[in-house]
């Protein structure tokens, strides 16, 4: 145990995801040796955050302004919604530019033992947005997991009765990796969703 | 196969042992509290990823260490393979294979194949239910590592759902009550709980003729013993295997009970409440045979086990933990001649009296935390 302000730090820090008690020493006494003006930096950081970021009024997107980026660029596509967790989820599709629709935020997935259902997630947000009929596609990228696929299932039935088009990402090898390193069950997965080869 | 050499750092009461062991019969011999099922216990280990004695690695870690690390070299085929692991409780465990180190321990299941005989085998035949799933399961993961992923998944599902179907009771109660979710858990159970389903019964089928043989050998052909499957599907379990049409029949018996399930808050259909049914003649073995009879069962299902995966190819290591001390003295002879001409026997004993002549081979004494060949 360390005095005062230093132990208060390590603890702070070790409450954050992925810093165990280790780390959180380690970051405490970077910081307790740094220029004074990059720790003003990381404080601005960390304030702002909390003051300027705001949710996305259409998609759910971390965004400063009422609007996130993607949600006010003209050119995206308005007839596609791409359906994600969290908002980390969008920058990782952004990355491929392959994706010019919208996304939808719902904020985590479906899981009883955590006590998150449908109402939990920004569920009616997504069929207020669907209502109007513009939305041609909707896209279900929620993560390949037990949690991900109860909530993409769940959300396809309940958009069933519109009509859209509903697409799952699918699942399969890595690209540039090799077959014999995949294991068992995306293996399966990728078998199951083999696609005829086009000449 | 058999195991060439294992060595332990902080697992349970070693801080460190190794061991040279050779094919055939070994004995490790030492009185109680020495630490020898404890040696036993973690060759199982890296067959099976898991403990027979407890579910969770902390009691497996040294007090005051903070992991444990165990390694096993596995002669197979004339390949030796050095698999290497490292528990953290309430971290996720690390694996080597052959000094590589391999992205989940998940992956070492299949390289080590066990077979134990305990005195705990007795509730195999006497215990709940549960125990006969835990034994089909394990030997299903020992024939297909894959499906150890198929049981954990189905575990998760039914975790969810459960906790789901809590809720749904706690909020019905006081005029709410969201189902529509139960409708996807109830798909994923259906899914998950088919493939194991399917693969009980498969196993079962070939389990049985082997079960028989091995209950005349050691009962000396004393009436005859039967493996059944009761499923939770009652009057709807169809004839097939096939795993679609199980999901079919799992999804229609959801549907049939779910007002019974919401009212309970717990899920009644699915294969954790499946039952492998063991008789004796016409009657069932729990409840009506001997303790001598329910010996030779729990025996007949542990050896027939060990047939069946010598004829999947990879000869199991066999372990009898304490076991000879349990059997009356004509059991206890039968069981040693069938089991004296496999690959690699492990047998351990308080007293070398337990241990029965031919199974006498190489000889270890374990005492004051140190281990001594003396044969």
């Amino acid at each position: 145990m360390y005095e005062g302000a230093v132990q208060d730090l390590i603890d702070e820090l070790g409450r954050l995801p992925g810093v165990g008690p280790k780390s959180a020493q380690r970051i405490a006494f970077h910081l307790l040796a740094a220029d004074p003006a990059d720790v003003k930096r990381l404080v601005t950081a960390l304030t702002e955050v909390k003051d300027k970021v705001r949710f996305c009024r259409i998609c759910g997107n971390v965004t400063e302004q009422d609007e996130c980026r993607v949600c006010r660029d003209p050119r995206r596509d308005l007839t596609a919604i791409c359906v994600v967790e969290e908002s980390k989820d969008v920058v990782a599709i952004e990355k491929t530019r392959e994706f010019r629709g919208r996304y939808h935020v719902l904020g985590g997935a479906i899981s009883p033992i955590e006590g998150i259902g449908p109402d939990d997630l920004r569920v009616r947000e997504l069929m207020t947005r669907l209502a109007d009929g513009t939305v041609e596609e909707l896209i279900l990228a929620t993560d390949p997991n037990l949690e991900g696929e109860a909530t993409a299932a769940y959300l396809a039935r309940l958009v069933k009765p519109m009509g859209l088009r509903v697409t799952r990402l699918a699942s399969g090898l890595p690209v540039g990796g090799d077959l014999e390193y995949a294991d068992e069950v995306t293996l399966g997965r990728a078998f199951e969703g083999r696609r005829q080869v086009d000449v | 196969m058999h195991v060439s050499a294992l060595s332990l750092t902080d697992f349970r009461s070693w801080a460190q042992l190794d061991v040279e062991l050779t094919p055939g019969p070994t004995a490790l011999v030492g009185s109680n509290g020495q630490g020898k099922t404890n040696i036993v216990e973690a060759l199982l280990y890296v067959a099976t990823l898991g403990s027979h004695r407890v579910s969770v690695d902390a009691p497996l870690v040294r007090q005051g260490a903070e992991r444990a690390i165990v390694r096993a070299r596995v002669e197979r085929d004339e390949r030796t393979t050095l698999v290497e692991l490292e528990l953290n409780p309430g971290k996720a465990n690390r694996a080597r294979i052959n000094r590589g180190a391999v992205p989940r321990a998940r992956e070492v299941l299949g390289l080590l194949r066990t077979v134990l005989f305990a005195p705990e085998d007795l509730t195999l035949v006497r215990g709940d239910p549960s125990a006969r799933r835990t034994f089909l399961d394990d030997l299903l993961v020992a024939r297909v590592p894959r499906l150890a992923g198929v049981r954990s998944d189905y575990e998760r599902v039914l975790k969810q759902r459960n906790a789901l179907l809590k809720t749904a009771f706690l909020a019905k109660r006081s005029g709410g009550g969201d189902m529509r979710t139960l409708d996807v858990w109830d798909a994923h159970l259906a899914k998950t709980g088919s493939e194991l389903l399917a693969a009980r019964l498969g196993l079962v089928d070939d389990l049985q003729p082997l079960v028989e043989v091995a209950y005349r050998e050691v009962s000396k052909g004393q009436g005859d013993v039967a493996l059944g499957y009761r499923s939770s599907l009652g009057e709807g379990m169809p004839q097939s295997q096939d795993r679609e049409v199980l999901a079919a029949a799992l999804l229609s018996e959801l549907a049939r009970v779910r007002q019974n399930e919401v009212e309970r808050g717990v899920s009644l259909v699915g294969p954790h409440r499946d039952e492998l049914v063991l008789t004796l003649g016409s009657m069932p073995v729990k409840g009506y045979a001997s303790h001598g009879e329910s010996w030779s069962v729990a025996l007949a299902l542990r050896l027939g086990s060990y047939e069946l995966l010598k004829s999947d190819g990879g000869e199991p290591v066999l372990v009898l933990d304490d076991v000879f001390a349990e059997l009356d003295t004509g059991r206890r002879e039968r069981l040693a001649s069938l089991v004296q001409g496999a690959e690699q026997v492990l047998v351990t004993a308080a007293v070398p009296g337990d241990v029965p002549e031919q199974l006498m081979g190489g000889r270890y004494d374990v005492h004051d935390g140190a281990v001594v060949r003396v044969r």
